[in-house]
């Protein structure tokens, strides 16, 4: 299946950046092989606002099943939802570990989001 | 004339210079107040204004008939503000984050995107007992965007030349202070002999310079007869007009919502020298120095 | 980690002053002063800046005039009243025009229909963000350029930034200094903060815009503590918002007496707490602090 994963680094090794809207990459992961692809985010790092909105329509683009990242907002998350999205949110440690508790069915999908907008 | 009553700090007593102002300005000729911290208004508690009437403002936000898009992604591309997005072959507009620009339907093809609103809050408006009038804006709790709510409460103003408005703006040095202070005739600064009161008055004088607004100091709660705000004013060359002493009895009286000219001699005699000086500054009487 | 926000609705009520008390007794926090348009906090608190960054806002339009036609689309089209004809040294029209950087929106309606492409669209430095090292731990403070836009942008930045700080080094608490209304800066002070302490006083206008900012702060889910500055200037007010707390479930976390060491306190660049430790204001400062410390206990832990 293939997962997108908020990430502070390009590698499987770096953290996961808890912010989604302005995280500094994204993984684009197929959760089976472990092959990734990079997905800068920089374009969004210093938006006026709407953040968590483009960050958003990013993943969706990449035709992910499911986005795991730290905090997710509401305006983000509804545009996540509207595409079928499915969101985890509240996780730590490095990218690979989230993924091998994800596989093992360790963490759950949100029904709402788990932080207020930052209003930006 | 546009009279607006400002200062970069809160609390230094803009309301109160305000409504005491317009008090005297009643008692002379014809006199408006309006009060543009539409977050936070509190002109009224004090003015207490009879026969209200309240209209609901709103700003404009796209509404989209969805059987007339195309999903051709123009009015997501020229938005700045992420308020109008495609999704998995979806509209999706976000409201709150609208700044009514229109650049989504000056740009969409098909006219799918029409006119919608946003309620941004009231513009109220009533008359005190002294019988001017007071123009006032309450923002929706939940508004983030406080300037298009200030713009609807100036658009009340009759700009003419023999009608004096009393302006009581916001707080701060950004945006909500700096739309209510444009285009007015001369800026009221109440300051207070506190480092705050002067690091945020100095911020403000440098705002009314780049506006070129001409501008007077008020030193509210002053207790000393030479203080760090007159140091700052002889440097910076502006003109003190009155100074209204501390006393815990002033104190008390704004705390009940009360007129300080209404209620304390002294201090109406120090307002009534700071309006005259105020009508000589922007009035070009021929007799200059008499208000009739 | 936790994060207390400081409001008033009201300006001048004292929320810098008791931050800055607050700061000063909170023994390991960071401490984020958010009135970015008239920042007062570090008039108060004894700091060393260590780091300084330019903050970068929204875009502005501004037209090259050697490009400009004068075909009047920007001004046909901007909502904001940002465009006007450029004046020439006489003040005779020139037929081409201008932009007026304090009205732009930053929309980009303009530079989007310009027919010569003679509208530049460029992202504006509109500010600057410091950290500094103050007795307790760090201080995250900005200053924002006057007649500048996005100060809530700015404020979300350094909550982001006191996050990191906090992370890093282990920091269990974040203390805000809010701005006074309702309006961007202060939702983005309060947004996904787990305390409110309104800071109010005994007037007319203080109870009003409480109520206001108390609503706000329940829209966004936040627990609300309240105290009373200056409380002995009207007792009758007073004993009124102690009402309104209790009939509205708000706890109360004390009242500070009017106290001229209060003023001294500022003149001395020190917070009251450090400058006149057995002032009245002082004594009462402090219960109000331990009342928050108390409530903030109850809070369930939220995941930052």
């Amino acid at each position: 299946m293939k997962v997108a994963v908020s990430s502070s680094g390009e590698s499987l090794d770096s953290e996961i950046d808890l912010r989604f809207g302005r995280a500094s990459y994204f993984l684009i992961v197929e959760t089976d092989t472990l092959d990734f692809e990079v997905k800068p985010n920089e374009q969004n790092m210093d938006l006026p606002q709407g953040a968590g909105i483009q960050a958003g329509k990013t993943v969706v683009n990449c035709g992910v099943e499911a986005i795991i990242t730290g905090n997710c907002g509401p305006k983000a998350y509804n545009v996540l939802e509207s595409a079928g999205v499915k969101v985890v949110t509240g996780v730590n440690g490095t990218v690979k570990e989230v993924l091998e508790k994800f596989k093992k069915g360790e963490l759950q999908y949100s029904v709402s989001a788990n932080v207020e907008g930052h209003w930006v | 004339m546009i009279i607006t009553v400002a200062s970069g700090k809160g609390g230094t007593g803009k309301t109160t210079v305000a409504v005491n102002l317009a008090t005297i300005a009643a008692e002379k000729g014809s006199v408006e107040l309006f009060d543009c911290d539409v977050e936070e208004p509190n002109a009224h508690l004090f003015v207490k204004p009879q026969n209200i009437t309240k209209k609901e403002v709103s700003t404009m936000i796209p509404s989209v008939d969805i059987a007339l898009c195309n999903l051709c992604q123009e009015c997501e591309k020229i938005c700045r503000f992420s308020a109008i997005n495609i999704v998995a072959k979806k509209i999706m507009v976000f409201a709150d984050m609208c700044h009514s620009c229109k650049g989504c339907l000056m740009v969409c093809p098909t006219g799918a995107i029409s006119e919608g609103a946003r309620q941004l809050g009231s513009v109220l408006t009533g008359y005190s007992k002294q019988g001017f009038k007071l123009t006032w804006g309450e923002l929706r709790v939940g508004e983030a965007m406080s300037p298009p709510l200030i713009k609807k409460v100036k658009d009340e103003i009759n700009n003419l030349y023999n009608l004096i408005s009393i302006v009581d703006a916001p707080p701060g040095t950004s945006c909500p202070a700096i739309t209510t202070l444009r285009d007015s005739d001369f800026a009221l600064l109440v300051a207070e002999e506190t480092p705050f009161g002067l690091n945020d008055l100095t911020l403000t004088v440098e705002g009314l310079k780049k506006l070129g607004v001409p501008m007077a100091i008020v030193i509210n709660r002053a207790e000393e007869s030479k203080g760090i705000i007159d140091d700052y004013a002889e440097h910076e060359n502006i003109e003190i007009l009155g100074k209204i002493p501390f006393s815990k009895e002033a104190a008390k009286i704004c705390s009940k919502g009360l007129f300080l000219v209404e209620e304390m001699a002294e201090i109406r005699a120090i307002f009534q020298k700071i309006y005259q000086k105020i009508y000589c500054k922007i009035v070009k009487t021929e007799n200059k120095g008499e208000i009739k | 980690m936790r994060e207390l926000t400081i409001i008033s609705g009201k300006g001048g009520t004292g929320k810098t002053s008791i931050t800055a008390s607050i700061a000063s007794l909170a023994e390991n926090r960071v401490v984020i002063d958010a009135d970015v348009d008239a920042a007062n906090l570090f008039l108060t608190l004894e700091h060393k800046l260590i780091e300084k960054e330019p903050f970068q806002g929204g875009h502005k339009a501004r037209i090259d005039i050697d490009s400009c036609v004068g075909c009047a689309e920007c001004l046909n089209r901007c909502q904001f009243d940002a465009v006007f004809e450029k004046l020439d040294q006489d003040k005779k029209p020139t037929g081409k025009f201008s932009i007026d950087p304090i009205s732009c929106e930053g929309c980009g309606v303009c530079a989007h229909f310009c027919p010569t492409g003679a509208i530049l669209f460029e992202r504006q430095i509109c500010g600057e963000k410091y950290i500094s090292t103050t007795a307790n731990g760090p201080m995250v403070h900005a200053r924002l350029g006057i007649a500048e836009e996005n100060s809530g942008l700015l404020v979300s930045q350094l909550r982001q930034r006191a996050r990191e700080i906090a992370k890093k080094q282990k920091i269990p608490l974040i203390i805000t200094d809010g701005p006074p209304g309702i309006g961007c800066p202060v939702i983005a002070s309060i947004s996904n903060a787990d305390a409110l302490l309104v800071v109010t006083e005994p007037t007319i206008s203080g109870m009003h815009d409480m109520q206001r900012v108390i609503r706000l702060g329940r829209q966004m889910n936040a627990a609300i503590y309240l105290c009373i500055n200056k409380a002995d200037l009207n007792i009758e007010a007073s004993e009124k918002i102690k009402e309104f707390c209790n009939h509205n479930k708000i706890k109360f976390a004390g009242e500070i007496p009017f106290d001229r060491a209060v003023v001294e306190s500022m003149k001395m660049g020190q917070s009251l707490v450090t400058y006149s430790p057995d002032s009245e204001a002082s004594k009462a400062v402090k219960l109000v602090w331990k009342n928050v410390v108390e409530f903030m206990g109850d809070l369930k832990e939220r995941l930052i």
